[in-house]
């Protein structure tokens, strides 16, 4: 049987798959303070995509991500899950329907893999060997040998550590999965390594997804959609990466994504997206599966105002010019 | 107590020079049977009640955090009160003589280290691990039993490692509330070589021999502690 069937026909969710979430005018005020942790916070996560809150610290981005799973509680507003108040069920209940993967993993030392991996399913009700059964099964998902299954964490390195967590996160196929930083305690080539790893997986699964970052980059890698916080808990701009890029909201957004932002918005688009010339001379060539920003790279290299865009079989699609990129950066 | 000590008739050479006699040892060793079951008694008993009062009160401090500091101080108070005050205070109070007596005081030994050890073991579970696993649903309950104790094990096990040592030990006083054990031989003949080397002796192996035990039982409750890649 293939893994991500037996999770979605097994899982214990209510939900289907992924729910969509809707935070109403949400906002969190702790006792004391000067200004709210989190003020009148609205946005809606359409079920299967990937949010990212991101922002500096003190930006309300954690308590923002922790109110959904009531581990921080509301002030003020509600959040809805399928449109549902999370207010309505109790803390407990809530979370087993929500995958929970944080920076510093917490996975349990005396436990090994393959029950860490079974916590949230054994909450549920299920045995041993059903557990068992999808730990092996996840183990597989996210790229790990089966073997690991009885080994402790205290065994494992700190990339498998991470699979682990992720592998735990989705073990009673939640339609909501919570990610505070969770590729944030790995070198950055790991890192890397592991957003993509885990973009594929996404791929698989389709969960509605909040990931907190404060790495701007990581954001733009990973979200379908970014909200930009700011301290004193406000949402500033909530939009897809390429939008964030081309029209910042202020200048707090457009100093937050960093004077490089036409360079990242072109490592987002394929130069397919561009409108290519027909078929010239041009000596240069780029494959049509390459980004826009390493073609300008290649073409700054070279001294060249075009370029030939190659299909996979090597033959030319097209003529990629230098204007043809400005105006991809003009688009809104 | 004279008439006891003249029983050991000093009959060879070796009793006579008072040295240390196998001899002697080996026809009597009978006779500390009795007394050693009854020191293995005054110790379970007292390391077991001790335990669950002290964990008792280490979980209530876990939760009421406040509470560690007075807890602390009033099992402190106590470990410092001379034993022997203790067991006379005892056998002059309606309880008299007897195992109740004897067993009271070492019970109260053991709450100090015991308490100390399920307070810093439950503190020393990391944080991200209790974050964990609220986070994915777990209650306050399941948390502590699933999650805490277990982690916390390893500390724990080795406070009552401790206290069952330092009772071993004391037990040995036991005998002046009128308790038994391995004290009532040591007094019977206190200056007999022979057997102060074996009462002791007999002592010494028991405290040993609980400590192995209980190394082992932290060994396979915790065999994470071990899991090195």
């Amino acid at each position: 049987m293939p893994s991500s069937n037996t999770a979605h026909a097994e899982g214990p969710s209510a939900f289907p798959q992924a729910a969509t979430l809707e935070f109403r005018n949400v906002t969190k005020r702790y006792p004391g303070a000067a200004t709210a942790a989190v003020d009148d916070l609205s946005l809606t996560v359409e079920a299967g995509e990937i949010c990212v809150l991101v922002g500096p610290s003190g930006c309300g981005k954690t308590t923002a991500m922790r109110m959904v799973n009531r581990m921080i509680g509301i002030s003020e507003g509600d959040i809805l899950l399928d449109g549902r108040s999370i207010q309505e069920s109790k803390p407990a209940e809530l979370r087993r329907e929500i995958g929970y993967a944080i920076q510093q993993i917490g996975l349990f030392p005396h436990l090994s893999v393959a029950e860490n991996i079974g916590t949230v399913p054994r909450l549920l009700g299920r045995d041993k060997s059903w557990i068992h059964r999808r730990a092996a099964e996840l183990l597989e998902l996210v790229g790990l040998d089966a073997a690991l299954a009885d080994r402790y964490p205290a065994q494992l390195s700190g990339g498998q550590r991470q699979r682990i967590g992720v592998a735990r996160a989705i073990a009673a196929d939640p339609p909501l999965l919570l990610m505070d930083e969770p590729f944030g305690a790995v070198d950055p080539i790991n890192r890397e390594r592991l957003q993509n790893e885990f973009l594929r997986l996404q791929d698989e699964i389709r969960k509605t997804i909040v990931f907190v970052t404060h790495d701007i980059d990581e954001a733009i890698r990973m979200g379908d959609r970014i909200a930009v916080m700011r301290e004193g808990g406000k949402l500033v701009q909530y939009a897809t990466p390429a939008e964030l890029l081309t029209s910042p909201a202020d200048a707090f957004v457009e100093g937050f994504v960093g004077p490089d932002r036409g360079l990242k918005r072109l490592a987002l688009q394929p130069v397919t997206e561009a409108s290519l010339l027909p078929p010239t001379d041009a000596a240069l060539t780029v494959g049509g599966d390459e980004v826009l920003r390493t073609a300008l790279s290649q073409m700054l290299i070279a001294g060249s105002q075009a370029a030939t865009v190659l299909d996979d079989t090597g033959s030319p699609l097209g003529t990629l010019t230098i204007e043809a990129i400005e105006e991809v950066l003009r688009r809104p | 107590m004279i008439a006891q000590v003249v029983i050991h008739h000093r009959t060879s050479t070796c009793e006579s020079r008072n040295g240390f006699c196998p001899d002697w040892i080996a026809r009597h060793l009978g006779d500390y049977v009795a007394p050693l079951i009854r020191h293995v008694e005054l110790t379970v008993v007292a390391v077991g009640v001790g335990f669950v009062l002290a964990f008792a009160l280490g979980l209530l401090a876990h939760r009421r955090r406040w509470l560690i500091g007075p807890i602390t101080g009033a099992t402190g108070v106590l470990f410092t009160v001379p034993s022997l005050a203790l067991f006379a205070v005892l056998v002059t109070s309606p309880l008299g003589f007897g195992f109740v007596s004897g067993v009271i005081p070492l019970i109260l030994y053991t709450l100090q280290i015991i308490f100390r050890n399920v307070v810093t073991g439950l503190a020393g579970v990391p944080e991200e691990a209790r974050d964990a696993a609220r986070g994915m649903g777990m209650t306050d309950r399941q948390l502590l039993w699933r999650v805490e104790i277990p982690l916390a094990l390893p500390e724990i096990v080795a406070g009552v490692r401790i206290a069952t040592v330092t009772t071993v030990a004391l037990a040995t006083l036991a005998f002046y509330a009128g308790a038994g054990g391995l004290g009532d031989k040591i007094e019977t003949d206190i200056n007999f070589k022979s057997n102060i080397a074996l009462a002791g002796g007999l002592a010494v192996l028991l405290a040993l021999a609980f400590d192995l035990l209980l190394l082992g039982a932290e060994r396979s409750l915790a065999p994470w502690k071990r899991a090195r890649s």
